[in-house]
């Protein structure tokens, strides 16, 4: 139990040593404050749905409304705080979904190691890989009525591959350290051997890819979502915002910009806790 | 392992693979809610119509037939007809593919080009403010998608500080170059029109900079970390203390090196730019074949989608066999194994 808090310790402490990382830290805190709080928060909750107030159409940032309003009159800074939801929704949910359908993937195929089980759930990974995962996921949304699940499912859909051929490569080599030999030697189960020998030496690698990839899929929903493919009006979503946005440049560069910023402020703050996690676990991914 | 039978092994490995993307695309273009033949004529079209569209498609016959006769369509050349653009498919990608890939290979040479000069800079002057400029550049591009560059330069170097042109391949009082390659920068150079070559370079360098921004980000970063990482090395203590001038150690040892790690993520990220410009072409309105290629997505034109996504994936393919070529030319250890 020592040696345990030990570690844990260690690992706070080479979390806190990096600056970078605390400043993701708490930004990412605040992202997930906002978002859970939003309707406290914002100063015009009714912002966040089908809400018109044309006395207000178009109004360019100012002290009552930071971020300005868009055409119909909503509050930018509101609809900002609530489209935070559907945007950690999107990253969090996602890789929830993935990591253990891809880890349980590519543990077995590193299990089996050299069978046709490995060749073939390998072979269909190659498949994925050869098209960019967003691009995937742009062909699958459309398929289906665009929502905020939709484009989730679309977006696991095209990159589960990644953690399976992350777990396979660990899993294969760590198959044959000792303690796995040593196990298979006094008869342990395979269950035993593949979740309990096997997956606890793949989990570091795994834990600062999720880290890492937070940001990246948040970024992946967000294109979704400014095609069209997203979560759908009134529903404040911060991809659509910056495209419907688009279409009143220049004049009303608010109504694009300010989204546009919130989605670059939510990736930079998963990215640089990912970066703390990674010197964490200090651990090399790719 | 000789090149020539290395070569053959990879291309034989993608050809497999690719096969196997064209099952995938086959499934998923044609295991979907609704009907392709009804969504493409639309509603009010009597149902016997819908009929004969179907045959015509194939559509009435098996799924493993279906899949034959795309595949045997495919391999003549004939992705079937876009039931957006009511033109062979074929048609379409020759007329769309090379402004995209103009776009492209400026993007990529953009990505190249700033990547390795912030990448090497920093890590010349790593720890001093400089690298830490080059460190929170390289942050905010990564964490920026390619759709919000779009907007970002669009506002600052198309309105704010109007110095480019904000869509289209070429402004509507130039004529377009004589149709050699389709590319215009290529044509208008090839036919010595330098006045039209300027003008779609113009055209060219907003979306370009849009794509390269965050895999140039990237690059930086990874080159500056591999090679702070190996500054400390031996080789490279040793190489000091014969008195190799610094810039001669940066440029030729420690960058060679670095560039082995970096050089397969630059080129996968290279290949992604074909996937974002799917967006930053509607952000400039640039009639590229990724546009086209939005559009078929949206309107469901699953002939246009398969046959685009095919192309992609052959090129994506070709890039990682071409950066597989590289490694293996930097790095001699990949060369021997290979030989063992």
């Amino acid at each position: 139990m020592e040696i345990f808090l030990d570690s844990i310790k260690n690992s706070i402490y080479k979390f806190s040593r990096n600056k970078v990382s605390i400043i993701g830290f708490f930004m990412v805190a605040m992202v997930i404050i906002v978002a859970i709080f939003a309707p406290l928060l914002a100063p015009y909750p009714k912002a966040a749905g089908a809400f018109i107030d044309f006395s207000n159409a178009s109004k360019p940032p100012s002290r009552a409304h930071f971020f300005g309003t868009d055409v119909v009159g909503r509050d930018i800074l509101s609809r900002v705080m609530f489209a935070f939801r559907g945007a950690l929704i999107m990253g969090l949910g996602v890789i929830a979904a993935i990591v253990p359908f891809g880890v349980l993937v590519g543990l077995f195929a590193g299990y089996y190691y050299g069978t046709w089980i490995d060749t073939v759930v390998m072979r269909i990974t190659d498949i994925f890989v050869t098209l960019p995962a967003l691009l995937l996921a742009l062909a699958v949304a459309s398929f289906g009525r665009p929502s905020l699940f939709n484009s989730m499912m679309a977006v696991a859909f095209a990159w589960w591959p990644f953690y399976a051929r992350l777990t396979y490569s660990m899993a294969s080599s760590v198959r044959n350290e000792t303690f796995v030999k040593a196990a298979q030697t006094i008869g342990a189960h395979k269950a035993h051997i593949i979740f309990k020998e096997i997956l606890p030496n793949c989990l570091a690698p795994i834990f600062t890819k999720m880290a890492l990839e937070i940001g990246w899929v948040i970024l992946v929903g967000a294109t979704l979502s400014f095609v069209g493919l997203g979560e759908q009006p009134p529903t404040a979503a911060l991809g659509t915002m910056v495209s419907d946005g688009a279409q009143y440049l220049p004049a009303q560069w608010w109504i694009s910009l300010f989204p546009a910023l919130a989605i670059c402020f939510m990736i930079l703050a998963f990215n640089l806790l990912g970066d703390g996690v990674k010197s964490m676990l200090s651990t090399e991914v790719l | 392992m000789s090149l020539p039978s290395w070569l053959a092994k990879r291309l034989g490995e993608a050809v497999i693979v690719l096969v196997g993307l064209s099952i995938l695309l086959f499934c998923i273009t044609r295991i979907l809610p609704g009907d392709p033949a009804r969504i493409a004529l639309g509603p009010r079209v009597p149902e016997s119509a819908v009929e004969d569209l179907r045959k015509q498609m194939n559509l009435d016959k098996p799924l493993p037939t279906q899949y034959f006769l795309w595949v045997k369509g495919v391999l003549r050349g004939d992705f079937g007809m876009s039931l957006l653009s009511r033109r062979a498919v074929v048609t379409d990608i020759k007329a769309y593919f090379p402004a995209t890939l103009e776009e492209v290979i400026l993007a990529a040479i953009l990505q190249f080009a700033g990547g390795i000069g912030l990448g090497i800079l920093a890590a010349k002057y790593a720890d001093t403010w400089l690298d830490g400029i080059v460190r929170v550049v390289a942050y905010l591009g990564i964490a920026t998608p390619s759709f919000v560059w779009g907007i970002v330069l669009l506002l600052l170097l198309g309105y704010w500080i109007p110095i480019l042109p904000i869509q289209g391949r070429i402004s509507p009082n130039v004529t377009p170059p004589p149709h050699i390659t389709g590319m215009f920068t290529v044509d208008s150079l090839l036919t010595g029109k330098l006045g039209v070559l300027w003008d779609s370079l113009k055209h060219l360098i907003l979306p370009a900079l849009a794509l390269a921004l965050a895999p140039m980000s990237q690059a930086a970063r990874l080159l500056r970390s591999s090679m702070c990482d190996d500054m400390e090395a031996d080789h490279v203590y040793a190489m000091r203390a014969y008195g190799v001038p610094e810039n001669r150690i940066l440029t030729k040892y420690l960058a060679r090196l670095a560039f082995i790690p970096a050089i397969s993520v630059m080129s996968l990220d290279a290949g992604s730019l074909f996937a974002s410009a799917f967006v930053v072409e509607s952000v400039f309105n640039f009639p590229g074949l990724s546009r086209f290629g939005m559009q078929a997505i949206l309107n469901k034109d699953l002939n246009s989608i398969a046959g685009i996504l095919l192309l992609v994936g052959v090129l994506f393919v070709l890039i990682i066999i071409l950066a597989d070529l590289i490694v293996a030319y930097l790095d001699p250890r990949t060369r021997l194994q290979q030989r063992g």
